[in-house]
Parts: C-alpha cells; structure tokens; sequence
C-alpha cells in the first residue's frame, strides 16, 4: 500500500470526474456485440449461442475466436438466405427447422440463445416472439432466450451485456424476507471467481453467487435483499434490469489492480458493515502481496506515455490502474461508451488532466495519436500491426477481455501485459 | 436459412477487400455496420500486413436508420477521397447496408469524383467471397482497360518480344505472392516479358495497360476467369488454360505458354531442376504407394493436387471435393478420374464426416480439414484457402511451377511416417522406445494428446484391463476383450484408428458381441491392405 501512495501522490490532482470528454461520431474500428460469444459460450457450459444473420456474421465469430479448437463448438450461424429475404420461405419456419435441426444434433443443450444480427434486426425478425414460441415447444428441456449482439446496436462487450440482460428475467425470486445477499456481476474467468469467494468468505460477507453462473441451472435468485457488485464496466442493461428485480447496485471502482480490487471487496464490506480492521486484515496481505508483484513492472513502465484506443469500455478502470498503480502517464483515453454513473468511482481517480474520448474516428483517432507519439498503444487486432510497422509498440485490447485479469492475484499478470510489448521491442535489436 | 458452424468463405464483400487490399492506389467505402471491421485483421493479423486494408466503413448504427445513412456514405466517400487520394475508387454495400438500399452506385456518382468511381453489386445473400473477388477484379479491370478498347475486329500488333499479363494473385491468397514470383520468373525465362501483374502490386493506371499484352495466363481462375475472359472478348487475348500446378502440369503449362508465345519451351524444360520426379521414384518412396488420400479445397486446388496425388505420388485418391459450388462440374469430372464421388459442399461437418467414414491415410485439405485431420490423428496438409496465419510462412514457399512442385513435395510427405522410420516401427513394434502409443518423431509431443481427444472414452485404461468386458447390447459396438485391445495397442498408432474401425464393423457385421485375438485377425484377413 505504501507503493501504492507514492504513485497517487505523483498525480497530485486528480479526480476528472467533470473532465470535458471528445465525443466522435465517425468510423467506428471496433467489433460488435457477437464476438462475447467466444467467452460467454466458455462460461455458461451448456448454453448454446446461435446467430440469426449473414454470412459477415458467422465470419466474423469465426475470424475473432481466432483459431478451431473445439470439436464442434456451442455456437453457429443460421445464415439467413436469398430465399428467406425474398419472402420465398417464412423466415420463422425457417428459424424453427434449423433450431430442430440444432436441438436433434445436439441433445445436450439446456439453454439456447437466439442472437440477433443487423441484418435479422432490419427485416425485422421477430426473436422474442421465435424465442417464446420455440421455448414453449421445446419446455421443459430447453430453454430458448434471445438478445441482440448487433453492430447497429451493440459494441463488442455490449454483447455481454444484453445477453446477461436477457437472463435476468429467468433467475428466480429471491424471497422478499431472504437474508442480505452479494451478487457479483459480469463474465469472470472461474479462478478469479474462486479467488474472490475466498475473499468474501475471509470477510464474511455472504452468501455470494456470481452471474452468469458456470452452468445454466445454477441461476442465482435475485430480489430486495440482493446487492450487486459490477465486475466489468460494460453492463448498463444488465444492472438496470437486475435493480428492476430489487437488486441495489453497490457504487465501487471495478476490480482491476490491487487499489481498484482492495476498493470494490471494501464496497461489500462496508454493505455488510465490516469493520476497517477485518477489512484491512483480508486486503492488506493480498494487496501487499499483489504491490511486491507490481513493483517490477513500475520500474518498466512508469513514465511510460500510453494512448487507449476505444475498443471493451475496460479502458477507464485499465488507464486508472495504468496512471496509478504503475505511473504510466495518459495521453489519450478512448471508450467506445462512457457509462458516467457506472464509472462515477474510477472518474474521480483519474488524473484530472486526462483527455477522454468517447466514440471514435479512427482516422483522426490516428492522427491524434501520432501526434502525442506514446510509447504504447493499446488497439484492437485491425490496427496493431499497422502501427507496429509505422515504428509504435502497441498492445492488443482483446486480450484484456480473454484473459483473467481481475482481482489482486492478477494485478502482476495485467501488468504485465503491458510491459511485454516494451520488454520485446527492447529485446529485437534492429 | 443454413445452419453452419464454420464457413469456408467470407462474405462476397471480403473478396472485393482481398482485390482493393491486393492493389495500389484503390481505396474501398464499404457501407456497413461496425462490426464489420473485423475483415481489416484478416489481412492485419493472418497476412500479417503492415498496412490497413484501404478501407473507410460508414459503420452506421441503428439511431442512423431512422436519419440520414445516404448522408452517410456520402460523406465517408468525400472524406475518403480528400484524405487517401486514390487514382480509382470501390464503393459497395455490406451485408446490411445491402438491405437498407441507399444506393452506394449512385450516391458516389453524385459527388462526381475526378477519378473513377467502380459501384460493386455484390448480393451477399446469394455469393461468396472468391465470386466477390472475381467480380470486383473485372469491374476494375473494365473500367480502368474499357476505355483503352481496339475497335472490334483490330488484328493484334505483336511488339518484339512476346508480353504476357499475370492475373489472379490476391492479397489473403493462399501463397498468392510466392505462385506470382515463381511463374514470373519461369516466363521470363521463357523470354516473355510480365505486362502487368493483377491485382497483386497493380495500380489502376496498370490495369489500363493490360490490353498491351499479347495473352493471359490466368493463375487463379476462380479469381481472375471472369476478367481473363472479358479481356480475351475485347482485346483478343488468348488466356493459357493451364494452371502450373505440380511438374506435370508445369511442363504442360510451359508447352501451352511457349506456343502462344512462339518461343521455344525445350532449354527451359531440359534446364528445370525440379526434385520432385526424382524423389518420387527414388526408393524412399515406395512406402507412399497407394497411401489413401482424401482431397478437399477451391477447385482448382483440389483438381491439381488430387492429380499430384494419384500421378506424381503414386497415392491413392480416396475422396475429392470442393466448396466452390461454381466449380462443381470441373471437380465432379476430375473426381471420375478417380473413381469417386465429388463431395460439393461448404458445410464443414459434412466434410468431417466423410473423412471420419472414409479414414484416409492422409488428407490434403483446407485449414479446416487439418482440424479434421487432427482429431482423427490423420496427417494431413493444407493445398487451398481459408487460409492461417501459418500458411503465410517467411520462407519463399511457392506451390506453383518447379519450385512449387518440390514444396508440395515436402509438404505433403513430411506428415506421413518417413519411409524407414515406418518400417522400423513396424519391425519393432514391441520394443520399448518404438511401443505403439511412441508418436513419429517429427511430429513431436503434440500427435499422442490429439489421440487422447479423438475418443476419450474408446480404449479402457490398464486398471479396466483386468475386468471382465461387458457384454455389449447387440445394437451398439461390440466390446474389446482385453488381449485383443493389448493386440490392438501394438499396432502402430497411424493404422490403429482403422484397424479399430474396421474390426468393430467386422464384428458388427457377424454380429459379434466381443472382440477376440481371432475377431481382430480375422477381420484384418477379411479386409486385408
Ligand atoms: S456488425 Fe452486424 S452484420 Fe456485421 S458481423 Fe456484426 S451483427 Fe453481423
């Protein structure tokens, strides 16, 4: 923690809570929301994720997930044809012979989301009403749900979001005279998950049930007596939905780095009313712990000017953790969405000089970041190389949504992340 | 509507990327949402290119449709050409703007641009990727070389030396830029100076001298047929039929070049140093004769290389097929050659299932069937697009011409067991260090985990080798008795999973209940080699 002062007192002004921020409205170079599908189907192990869309969409899934390795994984395309648009087949009969097709090939499935595309979205196919109808044939073995992964609609982690929206609504009601309980929200890879419950346990604050669960069964009740703790910053629709069922939301920076994690388990405890002293007897030696783990990468990175593309929305928390924990200075932080009472807590830890943006023209995005000359560049896939070759090191965002990277135990291997880029261009000489 | 899981091909759209990426000085506006952005890695990070793809997407969002997505566009168009400056432009419709309907064609023409504008019709509902290349390269081709046109009916000039135009490579091709330098340099050795080469490093301002050539040889057909032909019609350019695939049709490919050209093909052909003929009929090799080999790809790769397979290895063609459905005719006819059934689809469990049901000994397959192949612990090497980050290698690797035929070589016998290696495993079978479950050396450690997934649940482990077996119900697979399993695992592990399956049938077929020493030998009589 001592370490951790001395970089805060290095920003001696911060707090930008009311930071103007650049709003872009031009070419966006980010993926949609279908590309959550490449974790979502690893951590709800038997729900099954299939596309209503074109031939883009399943490319797309395809092209994102990188390389093959499953057998035959929990996700496809019903690729919507010539035949479907020019009204020569009814679209839904069409959707039902295929989620037939599915449902016969793969008996295993328990949960099956129809996922929305652009193009399902402008015919207007109906998949709620699909998803109703196919729920009712299929009860009680399946359960069919839909939400919107569109790019017309949703951002690349968006995806999460409307997909754990959707669920809400499935998870049964926690009784209104039900005990005080902590509901951890947001895709978490399942050791940070298990890391967590051994710190709630260690606080005592309980019970805790994570969402989504690892199986499609395991839905946690959810009601008055639910308090929520945000494990991404991306889940605007999911939280709304979750306090329309009586969940209150618990305000808390997310749980990136030893500060951002050490704040967030202190926002359930103060819920539970724990004292400083518990508190500070489960997060001292863990954030001790995590600091001893920083410190290499401190003296790699601190100093070192860093310029965030806007890609997951993880670049608010990322960039504080960046500025704070390691002494990186900001020279531009984008955000495809910002999410201002989500972020209310990690606003108000950024330098206040910090230039936001939200949104995005990629062109002018590039020039403004030749223009501040950083020594990293956190992008997406499409840009890296480019950049890379104009003479920038740069570090790829998407692995910050498929990596565990939450909690104390991984505040090194976050770091980390960032000083590989450095560490290798300072390696290939030439 | 289709229910896929992986798809060979991108959307057309992605084709017209693979031609305006492949160029110099054309610059693409693509309506589309954002999402579709995902296409600029496919060239970032497979190709590993150091450029973006050049390529302005409106990325329109749903609060657009209500307003002004028209608008839009034509802004992205005039941005585009203010900053990128190009000498021609593409503009075209995604899969969703295709459904919006705001006429890209028109609204470019609008901004009446000093250069040209090239307006893309490519029904993303309806085609595929290769189509969307092909038509995108002639629509460039026309509207850079139209202009250019001979009244019909003029003779052709001939300069002083033979000039040919080299069209078809891509960017994303599979080994699009080696095949280019690689038959590049065999016509100049011919004495027959490159015109042009298209669309790979071509500007506009090349397509507009392809008409200075005296013929085409037209390396990807399903790429560059539509506009070889055009040019042919306008230009009365002749276009070489052969594709320089593998030796024979290399040899072939120079006759047919050297003809057109009026130079004389034999010192280049008593020059070729190729290996390949060589190493084929060299002794080593005898162990590739008849090795069962299933063919999947692009047509023109899976025709070529089912014929490399069957003349110039001396395999066994055991399957054929494509995901090109226009090129189905062309593979259905070579497949007869064979003796087999063309397999004509894009639906990849489909092609895993005829792997699985036909158990090759080696498949010469797409990134998607070394999948296959990998968890059914066959070798197997890739000939044909969708193509990987690997098959991008730093070597100069090409598949066409003489060199092409000593890489497909390589490539395609590596996988197998080596020769000798093959027959001392299989005269020390018993020994420790050349036990069954020993994977080939050069496949390293990763070829007896790949079996262990195959199927997890098939050979009992020692601890249920001394129970009983139980009896299996007559429907289902008849259960292994544990001397014949211990027998089984003596088999080297490249022939085990067959050796497996055709007992099980043998033992299904009499309706055997369990399998002995005697069932498994007798189905080995019974099936023999
Ligand atoms: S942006 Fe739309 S059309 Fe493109 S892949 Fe995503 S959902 Fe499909």
């Amino acid at each position: 923690m001592i370490a951790l002062r001395d970089v805060s007192t290095a920003n001696p002004a911060p707090g930008c809570a009311t930071a103007p921020v650049l709003r872009e409205r031009g070419q966006r170079e980010v993926f949609c929301g279908l590309t959550g599908i490449i974790w979502l189907h690893r951590k709800i192990q038997d729900a099954f994720f299939l596309v209503v869309g074109s031939r883009t969409c399943a490319h797309l899934i395809q092209s994102a997930a990188g390389v093959m390795i499953f057998a035959e994984p929990r996700f496809a395309t019903a690729i919507i044809g010539e035949r479907d648009l020019a009204g020569l087949a009814d679209a839904n009969e069409e959707l039902d012979r295929v989620v037939g097709q599915l449902l016969s090939r793969r008996p295993e499935i328990k949960l099956l989301f129809l996922v929305g595309s652009c193009p399902s979205e402008v015919i207007k196919l109906d998949l709620s009403r699909a998803a109703a109808r196919l729920s009712r044939t299929y009860a009680p073995q399946v359960r069919v749900l839909n939400y919107s992964g569109s790019g017309i609609e949703t951002t690349f982690t968006q995806g999460e979001d409307a997909c754990l929206a959707a669920l809400v609504p499935e998870l049964p009601p926690l009784a209104a005279d039900a005990p005080r309980s902590l509901l951890v929200v947001g895709a978490l890879a399942d050791v940070v998950e298990d890391q967590l419950q051994r710190a709630f346990d260690e606080l005592g604050v309980g019970p805790v049930r994570f969402f989504p669960p690892r199986r499609a069964a395991d839905l946690p009740a959810v009601g008055p007596g639910t308090r929520m703790l945000l494990a991404q910053p991306f889940l605007a629709d999911t939280a709304r939905a979750l306090e329309e069922r009586g969940a209150r939301r618990l305000p808390a920076p997310f749980p990136l780095g030893a500060e951002g994690t050490a704040a967030w388990l202190g926002a359930a405890a103060t819920e539970w009313g724990i004292g400083a002293e518990r508190l500070a007897a489960v997060t001292f030696p863990r954030s001790e712990r995590a600091c001893r783990g920083l410190a290499r990468y401190r003296s790699e990175l601190a100093g070192k000017r860093v310029f965030l593309f806007p890609d997951s929305q993880l670049e608010i928390p990322i960039a504080r953790f960046l500025a704070r924990e390691l002494g990186m200075v900001l020279t531009e932080v984008g955000t495809p969405y910002l999410h201002r009472e989500h972020l209310a807590q990690e606003l108000a830890l950024l330098p206040n000089d910090v230039v936001l943006s939200e949104g995005q023209d990629v062109e002018r995005q590039l020039d403004r970041c030749r223009a501040a000359n950083p020594d990293l560049v956190v992008c997406g896939l499409g840009l890296a190389n480019p950049l890379e070759a104009e003479g920038y090191t740069t570090k790829w965002s998407i692995e910050l949504v498929f990596t565990p990277i939450q909690g104390f135990e991984q505040a090194a291997d976050l770091a980390e992340l960032f000083a590989r880029p450095l560490v290798r261009r300072a390696r290939l000489v030439a | 509507m289709q229910l896929t899981v992986w798809t060979y091909e991108g959307p057309p759209h992605v084709g017209a990327m693979r031609i305006a990426t492949a160029m110099e000085g054309v610059h693409y506006v693509l309506h589309a949402p954002q999402g579709d952005t995902y296409a600029d890695l496919l060239f970032t990070m497979i190709e590993r290119r150091g450029k973006r793809p050049p390529v302005t997407y409106t990325t329109f969002q749903a609060r657009d449709l209500g307003g002004d997505t028209a608008a839009l566009f034509k802004n992205a168009v005039a941005q585009a050409y203010e900053r990128f400056e190009p000498q021609a432009m593409l503009v075209g419709a995604s899969c969703t703007a295709e459904l919006i309907q705001d006429d890209p064609a028109g609204l470019a023409a609008a901004l009446a641009l000093p250069i040209p504008v090239v307006p893309l019709e490519l029904p993303s509902y309806q085609r595929k990727e290769n189509w969307g290349a092909a038509e995108t390269f002639y629509q460039l081709v026309r509207a850079m070389a139209g202009p250019t046109a001979p009244p019909r009916g003029t003779a052709r000039a001939r300069g002083p030396r033979p000039r040919c135009n080299l069209l078809g490579p891509t960017a994303l091709g599979f080994r699009h830029r080696d095949d280019a330098a690689e038959i590049g340099s065999l016509l100049c050795s011919l004495g027959i100076d490159v015109n042009v080469t298209a669309p790979l490093g071509a500007t506009p301002a090349d397509l507009a001298r392809l008409g200075e050539a005296d013929f085409n040889v037209v390396l990807y057909p399903e790429i560059a047929g539509l506009a070889a032909q055009w040019l042919q019609r306008t230009f009365g350019q002749p276009a070489v039929k052969t594709v320089p695939l593998g030796y024979g049709a290399t040899c072939e490919f120079i006759a047919e070049v050297a003809a057109l050209a009026g130079v004389d093909a034999a010192p280049v052909l008593a020059r070729n140093r190729s290996r390949q003929p060589w190493y084929a009929k060299s002794v080593d090799s005898t162990y590739l004769t008849g090795k069962r080999v299933f063919v999947f790809g692009d047509a023109t790769h899976a025709i070529a290389a089912a014929r490399i397979a069957a003349r110039e290895l001396g395999f066994t063609v055991v399957g054929l097929g494509t995901y090109s459905r226009e090129h189905a005719r062309d593979v259905r006819e070579a497949a007869a050659l064979y003796g087999v059934d063309a397999l004509v689809t894009d639906d990849y469990l489909e092609v895993e299932a005829r792997v699985a049901e036909l158990a090759p000994e080696l498949v010469l397959g797409t990134q998607m069937e070394r999948h296959i192949a990998k968890r059914l612990c066959i070798p197997c090497a890739v000939i044909s697009a969708p193509v990987h980050v690997q098959d991008f290698p730093a070597r100069y690797s090409p598949q066409m011409g003489f060199e092409g035929a000593n890489v497909l070589f390589d490539t395609w016998v590596h996988p197998l067991m080596m020769g000798l290696e093959e027959h001392l495993v299989t005269m020390f079978r018993g020994d420790f260090e050349f036990h069954g479950e020993a994977a080939p050396s050069h496949l390293g450690a990763a070829a007896t985990p790949a079996r262990v997934e195959e199927a997890p649940a098939a050979a009992p482990t020692a601890e249920t080798d001394s129970s009983p077996p139980v009896a299996a119900a007559t429907s289902g697979p008849a259960a292994w008795a544990p001397e014949a399993e211990k027998e089984l695992a003596k088999i080297p592990f490249f022939v085990r999973g067959k050796a497996r399956r055709n007992t099980e049938r043998f033992a299904k077929e009499r309706a055997v209940a369990l399998i002995t020493l005697d069932t498994l030998y007798d189905a080995k009589a019974h099936f023999g080699r």
